[in-house]
């Protein structure tokens, strides 16, 4: 684990040397994020969004323990239980509000944190593992917060439920028996709220396993930097404490700025004002859409409308769970060996339309299920398959990139001669 | 290899899309979408404002009282406020005394003491606002098959809540002439009522509020537009009693927040000054 000049621990104060000896715990700390972890001198602000994760999921963690104390999972109660943490229980308005939020928050700096990995071809060896590990996170955070959008029992909670389970009949023979079992019942009811909190429960802790093993996985390589260049030598490094901790301090700063912004001030501008309404199984809402985060792949998930040789709805059902699978095998679709975006100049105009073309299908996720929009969201939903299946690997063939600079020092110094590598290697 | 079976599936699924694109586009282009009446003739809510909008908003508890009172004397006639107790009038700015005798105007229902029957009592403040029916079918069958839904969310559980309130009071008209030579199929069935900002058109509250419905206590004139303004004040409240409270704390993190921006930027200065790269002399 990590480079051969990285600092050792070597605690000095007797109570740190005794602990060192009977549990390690300190020196596991300082060599994951403290001064003996050592990273690349160039990392951006894009590399604050993984710190940011972590404390989006600590956040979740927390309100959603304290929520938990007051909220109650059952058919009949559970919308007035969140009417009563938002009006009787001390700061429960905070709570339900910090959590909900914290919800789209992390969907935020997740999305940040993926879309710097695609740019920068942070999915390329030697961090597969990383990346792999990253997209089951993605996977159990989905399912996380789509079990958690079901707690309140609002009409949205009812709804999204039904749809989002109903896509499982879809699946030939054993589709419409796997739905029933999933939701306890034929319609989502107390049996499906209660396994669903009993979930929304756990899940995160899953989570949580699996971001240890994410960062273990990283800490072997170590982490990549906007040039893609490995580090070569000492003077590429800097320790992660004092420096990056500094960084990602101000980075979050800024982040619960914004975070707070929202909290306090437009709540419940990215909910659904249906939400508000107690679930009804008879009256069905004017257009069922899930929460943001989800859009894109609901729009995905709509685009396919006409059968074609398999029916439409098992289409739009694979095409759903493709779209998301596609990024697995993102490292040995794209085989080019020059990791940043920076220099593939082909690739960065492509992936520039990637980035619009993933707008779009935010935008069209929550609108109507009416012309134009599903005829934009076919042709973007044609463009995204396109892109990583088809575009990448053709790319990653005929592309020439860029010269690369010499190493990390270089493309921050301009220059790699020792003088200079000397004048600026933080005394340590 | 990978990559072969992956540009197969891209195509399978782009194949499967763009052939549904075509469908699509040519039953868009030969079969026009026809318009229909509520998509043609329904209205944005109209442009108003309530004091406790933005981040500085405040309740104006003499607006909120006199939405109190039209709440009380009208809608509650049909409309329930269940999330609501009689204890939170207190922040309307009424004293205990005064929460405690308008609790007394209400009826709850209540146990007989001495039989154990189901019977009714007056109001005591840790009560919640009573329902105006016994159950759903009861609330069907007084109102035309339709019910009026619980308050206490209302003004959450619609797009620009207040505003859409007060449109929604204010916006019972007689259908335009256009609009019926344009769609003569158009009508109001008897029992609804026709109004552009119901999404819908026809909706089966009656007009609920009508010059001088009621009296109120500060002598203010009651308009259709002021009581309609001032029960959807009063209902903003009711969604969310706790919205003053929020601004405030928010203004305060806000604040700390701002001050703690500032500190990390220089501290994140201070650690990476060493190595800032120096002019070669
Ligand atoms: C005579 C009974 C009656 C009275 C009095 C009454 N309403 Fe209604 N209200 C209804 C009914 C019935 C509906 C359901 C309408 C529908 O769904 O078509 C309704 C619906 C509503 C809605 C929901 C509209 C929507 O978007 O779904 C609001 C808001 C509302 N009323 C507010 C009020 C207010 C405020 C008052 C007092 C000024 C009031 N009502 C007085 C019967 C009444
Ligand atoms: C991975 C992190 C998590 C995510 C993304 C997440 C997401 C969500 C979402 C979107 C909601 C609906 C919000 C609303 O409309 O109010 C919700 C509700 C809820 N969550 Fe979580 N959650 C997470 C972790 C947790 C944890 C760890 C717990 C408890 C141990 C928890 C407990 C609850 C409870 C009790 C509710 C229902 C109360 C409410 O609606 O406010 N959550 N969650």
């Amino acid at each position: 684990m990590s480079f051969p000049w990285a600092k050792p621990y070597e605690p000095k104060a007797p109570l740190m040397r005794y602990l060192d000896e009977k549990l390690p715990l300190p020196r596991l700390v300082f060599n994951a994020i403290g001064a003996g972890y050592p990273v690349p001198r160039n990392l951006s602000y894009m590399w604050n969004f993984g710190v940011l994760a972590g404390f989006c999921l600590v956040l979740q963690i927390v309100t959603g323990i304290i929520l938990a104390m007051h909220y109650a999972p059952n058919a009949a109660v559970a919308f007035n239980s969140t009417e009563h943490i938002m009006r009787d229980v001390n700061w429960g308005w905070m709570l339900r509000y910090a959590h909900a939020n914290g919800a789209s928050a992390f969907f935020v700096v997740i999305y940040l944190h993926i879309f710097r990995g695609f740019f920068y071809g942070s999915y390329k060896p030697p961090r597969e593992m990383v990346w792999l590990l990253g997209v089951v996170i993605f996977l159990l955070l989905m399912a996380t917060a789509f079990m958690g959008y079901v707690l309140p029992w609002g009409q949205m909670s009812f709804w999204g439920a039904k749809v989002i389970t109903g896509l499982f009949g879809a699946i030939p023979l054993v589709g419409e028996p796997l739905q029933i079992w999933l939701l306890g019942g034929f319609a989502p009811d107390n049996a499906a709220l209660n396994r669903f909190f009993s979930l929304h429960y756990l899940l995160p802790f899953v989570i949580v396993g699996a971001v240890i093993l994410h960062i273990w996985a990283l800490h072997i390589p170590g982490s990549s930097n906007p040039t893609g260049v490995e580090v070569k030598t000492e003077s590429d490094t800097v320790p992660f404490h004092p420096y990056f901790t500094a960084k990602d301090g101000f980075g979050l700063a800024v982040f619960l700025l914004l975070y707070c912004t929202m909290l306090f001030f437009l709540p419940n501008a990215l909910g659904h004002p249906d939400n508000y309404i107690p679930a009804n199984p008879m009256a069905t809402p004017a257009h069922i859409v899930p929460e943001w985060y989800f859009w894109p792949f609901y729009a995905i998930l709509r685009a396919f409308t006409v059968d074609f040789i398999l029916p439409a709805k098992l289409w739009g059902v694979l095409a759903m769970f493709a779209s998301i699978l596609v990024w697995f095998f993102l490292p040995w679709l794209d085989k080019s060996p020059v990791r940043s975006g920076h220099y593939r100049p082909l690739f960065r105009k492509f992936f520039v339309v990637l980035v619009i073309d993933m707008g779009f299908l935010f935008w069209l996720g929550g609108a109507a299920a009416e012309e134009p929009y599903v005829m934009m969201s076919q042709i973007a939903t044609a463009y995204y398959f396109l892109h990583f299946l088809v575009i990448l690997p053709i790319i990653s063939m005929i592309e020439r990139p860029d010269p690369l600079p010499f190493s990390i020092t270089e493309a921050v110094l301009g220059s790699d001669d020792d003088k200079a590598v000397l004048a600026t290697t933080p005394a340590s | 290899m990978i990559r072969l079976i992956g540009i197969l599936v891209g195509l399978g699924f782009t194949s499967a899309v763009l052939w549904a694109f075509g469908v699509g586009a040519y039953t868009f282009a030969t079969e026009p979408a026809e318009e229909t009446a509520e998509h043609a003739f329904h209205l944005h809510p109209k442009d108003v404002s309530f004091p406790s909008d933005g981040p500085f908003g405040k309740f104006d508890r003499r607006e909120l009282q006199r939405g109190y009172q039209v709440y009380k004397e009208v809608c509650a006639a049909c409309h329930g406020l269940h999330l609501v107790a009689f204890r939170d009038l207190e922040a309307l700015g009424y004293s205990e005394a005064q929460v405690k005798a308008a609790a007394a105007e209400w009826t709850v229902p209540g146990i007989d003491p001495n039989t154990g029957e189901a019977t009714t009592r007056p109001g005591v403040p840790t009560d919640y606002f009573p329902s105006p029916y016994a159950n759903d079918t009861a609330a069907r069958a007084a109102n035309n098959n339709a019910i009026p839904p619980d308050l206490s969310l209302i003004t959450k559980a619609r797009h620009d809540g207040g505003a859409y309130l007060y449109s929604l009071l204010t916006g019972y008209s007689e259908m335009p002439a256009e609009m019926a030579a344009e769609f003569p199929e158009f009508s109001t069935p008897t029992g609804l009522y026709f109004n552009r900002y119901f999404p819908n058109l026809n909706l089966a509250m009656p007009p609920p509020l009508s010059e001088g419905q009621v009296t109120y206590a500060d002598g203010t004139e009651a308009t259709v537009e002021q009581m309609s303004k001032d029960v959807s004040a009063f209902l903003i409240w009711a969604a969310e009693p706790t919205l003053e409270k929020r601004l405030q704390t928010g203004w305060a993190v806000i604040g700390f927040l701002l001050f703690a921006t500032v500190l990390a930027w220089f501290a994140k200065q201070q650690v990476w000054a060493p190595l800032k790269p120096k002019k070669k002399a």
